[in-house]
């Protein structure tokens, strides 16, 4: 979906949001964290968190077999637990990742556009992202040229959001803000927006490669952002926090704040995602804990 | 929305079925033999019965703190004395589970509240004034500032535990001896207070407890006490002021209030919400510095009220032990009949009323969180304290007209104010009757920050290094 | 030249309400003696409605006062001491002739009171930092008390040191930036009707102080129980009784009372006639420091 805004009137919408506490954003996102979720309910968020999850390898080491091993896990995590909803890999990747999972309903992420700085020219990075698509990837997860939204040019990032979001076809468009850079609530809830009017599908928070990922306020106000952009557009889009949930008290967390800030129409893994790699062994370890009333060990659950 | 399953707390802390009177370091009955019960409000059963003090138990506690006062605790040095705080402190810290399930019980209201505010916040109290015993002639109240003797203070419900300990820290810390009076619907954390003082081995008669209700208020405020604290109604607070009249009683008040929260369009919108919603439904809104009327520019207040409204919804009324629950059991049946004769005039007056749907317990007393609408300064519920979770909302046009409808009020406690700009904050601050000012901000509290009202809402601080002037002679 | 002695002018000692110098408007006044019985004037004898329209002109001119910025405050307070200093010898002989003290020792006392007013008009850009600061709050908020002005004070002053003891009681009101009421001593009130010219020279503006002559007992309930006056003095009450009388009366609308025979420096005199404010505000910015989820 092409935005109808132009670079400029983008830029001034954004510009003109109303700002945030930092402070009292914080505290709403503390208290959310207090909620006390048992029994039934615990069972029932930890398979919708599995299934939310795109698990993740990012690193330099990956090889087709590491890919196939994460690939069989997301299908088939433990049990009768639910499949994740994705595997998220680098565009080498997406071929062996797409061969893998081709008829299990589990999606092929891709990160692209020179993941994780993104400082590399836009036609690489445009070329980064044609490449994963037609390698089978169904969702693309950009970065956004934080160096020009920290340098104040909104405009350029609007264009290449929306240059990334063409040439991933019929992908789903993941934006990355890279929330631990941009340093300020003001400014991700700017980036947020911006992304959106330039047609993002999903907002992201982080990379999982820098030194602050995926927070529950960054998130909170994410969610807030799509809540207000639903509301002010019609469009619906998702957001997915990325790079430190690693327990299932993290993520329920998570899924509370879905929860009391989106509702119902946000939560499923059509509209809400964890980044994540070490989270689904310990939802698997809390999910037999559940079913047994014994805890589990890191020996009862597969590394992969 | 997927439910979240009850989640009850599971520490039960041990009431007794009788409690006595806390007089002279000993649990005792009243002289007459009157005893009273203390009900759950949110089952409507008895927790437990209590003597209820009478003129003559009134004498008695008047008479040990006086002892105590002039035989142990005035000679006592201020080190020695900071260091009795300071056991109290920690012993309120590793009971805390104890108290906050009891005052929850009590009270009704929500443990999440009792577990994170009210215990803690009464432990922070004590701990901060332990450090003070020692240090009052650096308190700029002189070089050797004294102590006023016995003190009888009079507490309310909202805040049983807490309350308790906004009097109790500072009038012993500054050398004084206290009678309190816990209110009669929330005596039970006062008597596991009592306990507690016991187990800290505190001498004898320096704190006493004293069960009852109005008339053991008014008893102790004739007795031969140096000062009277009270927080509660601005009606009693009026009355106490006449009673003590003439006399050489030191008095200080914290009473009603009808704070605005104000709402410029220039305000963080969903941190302000977030503001006005615990502005008047922290505590069930039973709080005499509640946010109970939205003052929001006309320009943003669709909006404000269209996310204000989605908010509310939110919000989980029941079971006061449940850890999920954000609003619990109003107070008594008394309180509940005054919030809903107060909200039917709202109707009456042609306000419009909002209510989101959400079950209620059958068993209890219980009140759904109501926002009005088209509410005019006029209107009975935007001049008089409902002390329910019922939250008037108007709207002004400019910032002097913020001002002066925040102003129009015999009141003064508190105020809020939301805006992303600084000069504005300070200028409102500035203009606004109240003894305290949240900007960006609700409904926080700290030992260390003086609180307490203008106007008809009473004299004298609780808290900081001004709140000391209340127990000290000067 | 005259075969008579010039006659001299007598003044006519009126009240001093907002600014201006009116006659009760009831019309009436009642004769003032020296304690030795010699006539000395005919003061205005104030009623309920002169106690009204003092209060309305205080309670006008409190908002612009307190705005005043502090140091303007201090600079006006030092003008009414040089316009008294300028006045001494007069006041020294209305104070002699008011209180039958020896001339040389009722000028002392007026340089006592000239020298209070320079005291006051020293702390008025002080007692803010003295009495407030900032309070290390246990969460993530800037936090700070500072003392503001009670509002509309309305003083008896005392019956037997009617000058000295007048200024003592109100300029730490009005250093605070309150406006205030003052119900001079019964028997004694020329110097402080007198003391009003001198104010009404000063820059203060009207309103800031209002000079009332009268009787206490007439007037003093209707100052005790007005619902626009936000802080009492009662230490020019001599009768106990009447005293809780006020007392009681002020509680209607819980104004802050400052009994009589209370002892206090200044800085205790500050404080009765301010109440503090405490202003939060939360500290915090950066999105890494969201805490560890």
């Amino acid at each position: 979906m092409g935005s109808i805004l132009s670079g400029a009137e983008a830029a001034s919408l954004v510009r003109a949001l109303p700002g945030v506490d930092a402070v009292g954003l914080e505290a709403r996102a503390a208290g959310l964290a207090t909620r006390s979720v048992k029994t039934t309910s615990k069972a029932r968020a930890i398979d919708l968190a599995i299934s939310m999850i795109d698990l993740t390898t990012l690193e330099g080491a990956d090889t087709p077999g590491k890919v196939r091993s994460l690939a069989a896990k997301a299908v088939r995590p433990d049990g009768d637990a639910p499949s994740t909803a994705a595997v998220c890999v680098y565009p080498s990747m997406v071929a062996t990742a797409k061969e893998a999972l081709r008829g299990t309903g589990v999606k092929v992420a891709s990160v692209a556009t020179g993941f994780p700085a993104g400082q590399v020219p836009l036609d690489v990075r445009l070329a980064d992202t044609e490449a994963a698509v037609r390698a089978g990837a169904d969702e693309i997860d950009m970065v956004i040229n934080r160096g020009a939204f920290l340098a104040g040019d909104l405009e350029r990032v609007f264009h290449e959001i929306k240059a990334v979001k063409a040439a991933s076809g019929d992908a789903r468009l993941k934006v990355i803000l890279e929330t631990g850079e941009l340093a300020t609530y003001d400014a991700v809830r700017q980036a947020s927006w911006l992304a959106m009017h330039a047609g993002a599908d999903f907002i992201k928070t982080s990379t999982g490669k820098v030194g602050v990922n995926a927070t529950l306020p960054v998130t909170l106000l994410m969610m807030q952002a799509v809540r207000d952009f639903r509301a002010a557009t019609g469009v619906q889009v998702g957001v997915k926090p990325a790079g430190g949930i690693r327990n299932t008290k993290d993520a329920i967390k998570y899924l509370v704040a879905v929860n009391e800030t989106l509702g119902d129409d946000w939560l499923s893994n059509e509209w809400f995602r964890f980044g994540a790699s070490s989270l689904l062994n310990d939802l698997l370890m809390q999910r037999q804990k559940l079913k047994t009333g014994r805890y589990s060990g890191p020996d009862y659950v597969t590394v992969d | 929305m997927f439910e979240y399953a009850p989640a009850p707390e599971s520490v039960r802390p041990d009431i007794k079925e009788h409690y006595g009177l806390f007089i002279g370091g000993e649990f005792v009955d009243a002289e007459d033999g009157a005893v009273f019960k203390s009900v759950n409000p949110s089952t409507e059963e008895a927790l437990f019965t209590v003597a209820e003090a009478g003129e003559a138990d009134v004498a008695k506690a008047v008479a040990a703190a006086r002892r105590a006062h002039e035989t142990v605790w005035g000679p006592m040095s201020g080190a020695e004395r900071g260091k009795y705080l300071f056991r109290i402190a920690r012993l309120l810290q590793e009971k805390a589970r104890e108290f906050a399930v009891a005052e929850s019980m009590d009270n009704g209201k929500p443990i999440k509240e009792t577990r994170d505010f009210d215990v803690p916040t009464a432990a922070q109290h004590f701990f901060y004034h332990a450090g003070w015993a020692d240090k009052l002639s650096y308190a700029g109240l002189g070089a050797d500032p004294k102590p006023l003797g016995v003190v009888g203070q009079v507490i309310p419900w909202n805040f049983p535990l807490l309350m308790l300990a906004w009097k109790i820290a500072p009038a012993l810390a500054c050398g004084n001896t206290v009678v309190l009076k816990p209110a009669e619907t929330t005596p039970l954390t006062a008597l596991m207070f009592a306990e507690l003082c016991q187990e800290a081995g505190l001498p004898a008669g320096v704190v006493n407890i004293l069960p009852g209700a109005g008339a053991t208020g008014s008893a102790l405020v004739d007795s031969a006490v140096d000062k009277v604290a009270f927080t509660g109604s601005t009606a009693v607070g009026r009355a106490i002021a006449k009673a003590v009249a003439g006399s050489k009683k030191k008095v200080t008040l914290e009473l009603g209030g009808k704070a605005a929260n104000i709402v410029f369009d220039d305000a963080p919108i969903d941190q302000a919400v977030e503001g006005v919603v615990n502005g008047i439904f922290f505590n069930q809104g039973h709080v005499c510095c509640a946010g109970s009327r939205l003052l929001v520019q006309e320009s943003v207040a669709d909006e404000v009220l269209e996310r204000l409204k989605a908010r509310v919804e939110t919000l989980r009324v029941g079971d006061p032990l449940d850890k999920n629950t954000d609003i619990g059991a109003i107070n008594s049946a008394e309180q509940l009949s005054r919030i809903r004769a107060l909200t039917e005039t709202g109707e009456g007056e042609g306000a419009d009323v909002w209510q989101p749907a959400c079950d209620l317990p059958e068993r209890g007393f219980w009140f759904r969180p109501t926002v009005f609408t088209g509410v005019q300064q006029s209107m009975r519920i935007a001049q008089e304290e409902i002390f329910g979770p019922v939250l008037s909302v108007l709207t002004f046009r400019t910032p002097d007209e913020a001002i002066a409808k925040a102003n129009n009020t015999p009141y003064g406690l508190s105020a809020g104010v939301w805006t992303e700009k600084g000069s504005k904050i300070l200028w409102a601050a500035e203009r606004l009757r109240a003894g305290v000012v949240w900007a960006n901000t609700f409904n926080q509290f700290d030992a260390a920050s003086p609180f307490g009202g203008l106007k008809e809402s009473g004299y004298g601080r609780e808290g900081g290094r001004q709140g000391l002037e209340a127990y000290l002679d000067v | 030249m005259s075969e008579h002695e010039r006659l001299r002018v007598k003044k006519t000692y009126k009240l001093y309400v907002g600014g201006k110098f009116p006659r009760s408007e009831s019309g009436r006044s009642y004769p003032v003696s020296s304690p030795d019985g010699t006539e000395l004037a005919n003061a205005a004898l104030a009623s309920r409605k002169d106690a009204r329209d003092a209060v309305a002109a205080a309670r006008k001119a409190q908002r612009p006062w307190a705005g005043q910025t502090a140091y303007l405050r201090g600079q006006i307070l030092y003008r009414a001491a040089e316009m008294l200093e300028g006045r001494a010898g007069q006041f020294a002989e209305e104070l002699a002739d008011a209180t039958g003290a020896d001339p040389r020792e009722a000028l002392g006392t007026v340089e006592q009171a000239i020298d209070r007013l320079v005291h006051y008009a020293g702390w008025t850009d002080k007692y803010t930092s003295v009495l407030g600061g900032a309070n290390p709050v246990g969460g993530p908020y800037f936090n700070h008390t500072t003392p503001e002005p009670l509002g509309v004070v309305a003083v008896v002053a005392p019956q037997d040191d009617p000058l000295l003891g007048l200024i003592e009681a109100f300029a730490p009101a009005i250093a605070t930036g309150n406006t205030a009421v003052v119900l001079a001593s019964e028997a004694k009130p020329l110097p402080a009707l007198s003391l009003g010219e001198v104010l009404a020279t000063s820059d203060l503006p009207g309103g800031v102080v209002n000079l009332l002559s009268g009787k206490v007992s007439e007037v003093a309930p209707h100052l005790a129980s007005h619902a626009d006056v936000n802080g009492l003095d009662l230490g020019g009450v001599a009768d106990a009784g009447l005293a809780a009388e006020l007392e009681a009366a002020a509680a209607e609308t819980l104004k802050v009372v400052r009994r009589p025979g209370r002892d206090g420096g200044a800085l205790d005199l500050l404080r009765q006639w301010t109440e503090y404010k405490t202003v939060w505000h939360p500290a915090g910015m950066a999105a890494g420091a969201g805490g560890a989820y």
